[in-house]
């Protein structure tokens, strides 16, 4: 679904990404774990278009993302959940949904959409005239994803869910990973959690200082020795 | 001074409120594209010029006053538009000074070619509605239809910005531009709509005013202060902020025209102004920093 091949990607002056190439099937949940600086969310950012890379290719279901204007990514299918939720505080909850179903597909379904993510997350429709920005943290990043829900789209990038929630919140948002999941959207998640997250998914990368070190099945990487002491404290 | 509380003194007062609906009008017009944008337009109240500059050869050229004023509201709104993509497009990205600065030389620049166009005699359209009388008081039509046209306008925007997705877009992006792109917004689309809006708005009063006011190439210098210090006494970028500091300055010119001497509204209102900015440097129901 989607692949990404050398791709190489920075900021002025400072190189983040060095020939990164990965895949996403269809159906599939895969993350990308490392530590803090490893390039993770540059990597989400380049694939939802809001950084340029300097080298590689990269397709979603055939299309070229590279060729795509930013604003444009959004209607091949994928939806971005970005760090620190990034819902917008002043708007109600449901205009920030409505913010979700923007693109004119979207739109003309606005209605069943709604109904959908209520269903599937009844303390948002609950909360449906409250100001965002007054919802505590877990309900935020319920409804960060449910925004993203709401283009109906094939891929949902998920950008550290779980950071800056307390302990007993993070494993609900967990747990609303696997709701999705279930729903059958493939998902991208990236994640310091590494504990957490590889029980959520199917294959994982490795991404250390920019560069891919390694990939796999989730339940053969958190078996491995390196990743167990560098990643999960054990 | 005469200032009792006689038939005058409500007579005063009424026309302070028809007044504000004007006024209010044209803040929430600079308030849209400050809050959207983050530039402010200081010649704003020069796009309403031309507005009824249009309206007014529209109307002599020969089209009923409704189309010349529905003309006039398509005029500016391009206006705006184009004031968006010729001027403030290629200095979006630069210090706000030169945002300011570009704004303030298409001022000088409206009005240098209205006059060298129109000549600098007063204009106007020549129609005549008449005033409603009530006891000994007297408002005119004008004033009424430009105030009930004005609250009608700012109705039509809530609701478009309130219940459509572009609406809800316009109120979104001051909140977190950079995630736009996430949303499927074109930012750069989105500018242009609220430039346009923005002008329609200043086109609609436009159209109000041509029944209310001569028209000259200075005209803008009239009332574009006065909608400066509205918004900002409101909170500049704050729409509710705007429309209520709008009544509450026009009472202070009506009022104080009506008690004092007519030079004296405007002294007493700024004077209001700089006491309340001395208190509340954010404006009454401005939050931001």
């Amino acid at each position: 679904m989607l692949e990404l091949k050398g791709i190489d990607a920075g900021y002025a002056g400072f190189q983040a990404l060095f020939g990164v190439s990965m895949r996403v099937d269809a159906g599939e949940a895969v993350a990308v774990i490392g530590s803090n600086g490893a390039g993770k969310t540059t990597l989400l950012r380049v694939v939802s278009g809001l950084l340029a890379p300097t080298a590689g290719t990269m397709t979603m279901q055939g299309t070229d993302l590279i060729a795509t204007p930013p604003h444009k990514v959004i209607e091949t299918g994928i939806a971005h959940v970005p760090e620190s939720r990034r819902l917008f505080p002043r708007l109600s909850v449901e205009d920030n949904l409505r913010m979700g179903a923007f693109i004119p597909a979207a739109r003309a379904k606005f209605h069943q959409r709604l109904e959908y993510v209520y269903a599937l997350f009844p303390r948002l429709k609950e909360r449906r005239t409250q100001l965002a920005g007054t919802m505590s943290g877990g309900e935020q990043q319920m409804c960060a994803i449910a925004r993203a829900l709401m283009s109906e789209p094939k891929l949902v990038l998920l950008d550290e869910p779980s950071m800056g929630l307390a302990p007993v919140i993070v494993s609900q948002v967990f747990d609303l990973v696997r709701r999705i999941r279930n729903d059958g959207y493939t998902v991208l998640i990236v994640e310091q959690n590494v504990r957490q997250v590889l029980k959520v998914v199917d294959r994982a990368y490795l991404l250390e200082v920019g560069r891919m070190k390694a990939s796999g099945r989730a339940e053969e990487l958190a078996a491995s020795d390196e990743i167990r002491k560098a990643y999960m404290g054990l | 001074m005469d200032c009792q509380l006689d038939i005058f003194f409500l007579e005063a007062v009424v026309n302070g409120l028809l007044l504000a609906g004007l006024l209010a009008l044209l803040a929430l017009g600079l308030n849209l594209i400050f809050g959207v944008i983050d530039v402010v337009w200081i010649c704003y109240a020069e796009l309403v010029m031309v507005g009824m500059y249009g309206i007014n050869y529209a109307y002599k050229g020969g089209m009923p006053f409704l189309v010349a004023a529905l003309f006039g509201i398509v005029l500016v709104a391009i206006a705006g538009a184009l004031l968006h993509f010729l001027v403030i497009r290629p200095v979006l990205e630069t210090p706000p000074i030169n945002q300011l600065l570009v704004t303030g030389g298409v001022l000088f620049l409206l009005q240098a070619a209205a006059t060298m166009a129109f000549g600098i005699e007063f204009k106007n359209l020549g129609i005549r509605l008449g005033s409603l009388n009530i006891i000994d008081m007297s408002f005119s039509w004008s004033r009424i239809l430009a105030f009930l046209f004005a609250l009608a306008g700012m109705l039509a925007l809530w609701l478009f910005l309130s219940r459509t997705f572009i609406g809800t877009a316009i109120r979104a992006i001051s909140q977190d531009r950079q995630i736009m792109p996430l949303m499927g917004v074109d930012s750069r689309k989105l500018y242009l709509v609220t430039s346009a809006i923005g002008g329609g708005l200043a086109g609609l009063a436009a159209a109000l005013m041509v029944l209310q006011y001569d028209i000259y190439p200075q005209i803008g210098l009239q009332f574009g202060p006065l909608i400066f210090m509205i918004c900002v006494l409101g909170g500049l970028g704050n729409m509710i902020g705007g429309f209520v500091a709008a009544f509450i300055i026009s009472q202070f010119i009506a009022v104080g025209s009506s008690c004092f001497h007519t030079e004296w509204g405007y002294a007493v209102a700024f004077l209001f102004f700089m006491v309340a900015i001395f208190i509340r440097p954010q404006g009454l129901f401005g939050s931001r920093t």
